[in-house]
């Protein structure tokens, strides 16, 4: 040790390591990472498999699983360009302008993080719910809400509408005006500004946002079982899919579900990877570009 | 007049950046915006250019009224302090860009647009540079590109913010002479707003110096340098030797030629307006401290004892030969004559 200690003697001492606290440190982290993402991950693949690859099949082609398939993807699908639109708007509108009552707009924007799913699913429950501000109302016109595919969406909406705007922000605040600014100066109408210069240069940050939210959109169980009743086949997403089956002892289905969701998570975790590389990269390159 | 400014005001929050600017500019002249920092000399161009609203006042370019047109209808081509070159285009894509940006029927065709991207390249002497990408480019070359995009869409006038602030020293010495030659080529009146004055004497041919939101005073370099309106211009261009003229400090000074002084007014004394003499006994009235070689000139440091016991330093300046001719080295005393002073209150 006392070599290690020697080879890395141009480090300042706080970050030499004579006791080989680095090696401690690493195998209690993978230690930990196995035995708490790994390990269940693996029991998720290996439940799902447990009855044979048929067995596995049957179950995600069953038309239960099917129908939350298609309703998580139909959740997905609606939620997340809408919160795009928001993010961006609200992103532009905090970044580009001075207002009051701005850190009031960033504050609310940052509630669903704080707020607990459930109450996210609970609220809307007492706005449209039977017995809500609205029950009446939407019982008389025949509209459904509570308990039906638009509540799903609302919910989902509630707890995924930070993730673009959060991501946009300091982004926009780092690439600054300047270009925009030149591009109208250059003869360009807003629209034109934004779509040629604004765009490109925020694009990395923006599908990371809309990543995460898909991610959100598609995984969210709290808000979304307080809303959806858990009608089969119809108000079902896979994630509610996946805890129904498994309340009903079909371990299969409900792992052959969850095996859904953890491929979808690794996928997006290497497209987030991705991302931030990419996005790391333009931001250098701007910042070389402007010395 | 090609850009006429009216009453111009502009306050943000309780700073005043701008009270009552008028400025009338003419056709064709390449005008530096000079003055310290935080005298509102880039919020001016910045309104000028429409991307400031000024709280009160007009502006007109080239005789029609531009005040609450947005910066697209105003026909300007702008040039930012740190380029602003859109990083995601090539060279060639950022030169094009006003022209590809224009309504369908203005626009030219694409060949059209090449040609012309082609010539401002040439212009600023960097075709080979067309598919690089910005950040590619080194400093001076960015800030060449930056001009030939602003100039692309043929703007009636041509702002500058800072061109130069980026910059090496020896990059921005080629630039500033480069940009005076441009300037002549293409006669397009333009604005460049500079805290150097060095830099504004060098490549304007009219200078408007600015001061905590006020204009001080307009006029070509000479005439700014010659005839300053006021103590602040004279100190802020060039070098100056400021005499508070109380009781102790009238005696040498008459004794050095300055007539005599109104009281409560303040003499400015350019470096090069003041000669010496090698003298011993009475005549002397200061005693030469150190000099420095500044190429062409000699800068001669001069300490004067005042009535009362204290110290005046005073800087003269004079071309080198005539430094020798004079035989003198530090410690040896002198006679001061002062030839020339500006009196401000």
């Amino acid at each position: 040790m006392k070599i290690t200690a020697a080879a890395h003697a141009h480090k300042p001492l706080s970050l030499s390591d004579p006791d080989g606290f680095k090696y401690l440190l690493i195998t209690l982290t993978l230690a930990i990472i196995g035995l708490f993402l790994v390990l269940p991950l693996a029991t998720v693949l290996t439940e799902a498999f447990a009855k044979g690859w048929l067995t596995y099949r049957d179950s995600l082609t069953h038309p239960d699983t099917l129908a939350a398939i298609r309703l998580t993807l139909l959740t997905a699908l609606i939620t997340v360009p809408l919160t795009t639109m928001f993010g961006v708007c609200a992103a532009w509108a905090i970044a580009r302008f001075e207002f009051s009552g701005k850190n009031v707009l960033l504050t609310l924007i940052d509630l669903p993080f704080s707020v607990s799913p459930v109450i996210a699913g609970l609220i809307y429950v007492l706005v449209f719910g039977a017995q809500g501000w609205f029950g009446t109302w939407l019982s008389d016109h025949d509209i459904k809400i509570i308990f039906a595919v638009p509540g799903i969406i609302l919910a989902t909406l509630f707890v995924t509408f930070p993730f673009v705007a959060r991501e946009l922000i300091p982004l926009l605040q780092e690439i600054g005006h300047e270009e925009e600014e030149a591009a109208l100066s250059l003869g360009a109408g807003s629209w034109k500004m934004f779509f040629k210069i604004t765009l490109p240069n925020i694009k990395w940050g923006l599908l990371y946002g809309v990543l995460l939210c898909n991610a959100r959109a598609m995984g969210e169980f709290g808000a979304v079982s307080v809303v959806s009743g858990h009608i089969r086949g119809l108000t079902n997403t896979l994630p509610l899919h996946v805890e129904v089956t498994y309340n009903e002892y079909d371990f299969v289905g409900s792992f052959a579900g969850a095996s859904l969701l953890a491929g979808l998570a690794v996928v997006t975790l290497v497209i987030k990877t991705f991302l931030e590389w990419r996005q790391a990269q333009d931001l250098k390159s701007a910042r070389v570009a402007s010395e | 007049m090609s850009i006429i400014l009216n009453n111009i005001s502009k306050q943000f929050g309780d700073f005043t950046a701008l009270a009552n600017i008028n400025l009338d500019i003419p056709e064709g002249e390449l005008v530096a915006l000079l003055g310290p920092s935080g005298c509102g000399k880039t919020t001016l161009l910045r309104i000028i250019a429409g991307l400031e609203h000024a709280d009160r006042g007009e502006v007109f370019l080239k005789g029609s009224e531009v005040t609450d047109q947005p910066i697209k209808n105003r026909q300007i081509g702008f040039v930012f302090q740190h380029y602003a070159l859109f990083r995601h285009m090539t060279v060639f894509d950022n030169i094009a860009f006003g022209l590809r940006v224009k309504p369908k029927k203005e626009r030219l065709h694409e060949t059209e647009i090449k040609k012309k991207v082609h010539a401002l390249l040439n212009l600023v002497q960097l075709d080979w540079l067309a598919n690089r990408f910005p950040e590619q480019l080194s400093g001076g070359q960015r800030q060449r590109i930056a001009l030939a995009r602003a100039l692309a869409v043929e703007p009636s006038v041509l702002l500058l913010d800072e061109p130069f602030g980026a910059l090496d020293a020896s990059v921005r010495k080629d630039l500033r002479l480069w940009l005076r030659h441009l300037h002549h080529e293409l006669n397009v009146t333009s604005i460049f707003v500079t805290h150097d004055q060095e830099e504004a004497m060098e490549v304007a041919s009219q200078i408007v110096v600015l001061n905590k939101g006020h204009v001080e005073q307009q006029g070509s370099p000479s005439d700014i340098y010659d005839h300053p309106a006021n103590a602040f211009v004279s100190q802020f261009i060039g070098h100056t030797n400021v005499f508070e003229l109380g009781q102790q400090d009238t005696f040498w000074l008459k004794n050095s030629g300055l007539p005599t002084p109104e009281t409560g007014k303040v003499a400015h004394v350019r470096p090069h307006d003041i000669g010496l003499d090698k003298a011993t006994g009475e005549g002397a009235q200061a005693i030469l401290k150190d000099w420095q070689h500044l190429g062409a000139l000699i800068r001669v440091e001069l300490l004067s004892k005042d009535a009362d016991g204290g110290m005046t330093t005073l800087f003269a300046e004079m071309p080198n030969e005539q430094f020798k001719a004079l035989q003198i080295d530090k410690g040896d005393k002198v006679a001061v004559r002062i030839r020339h002073a500006h009196w401000f209150h």
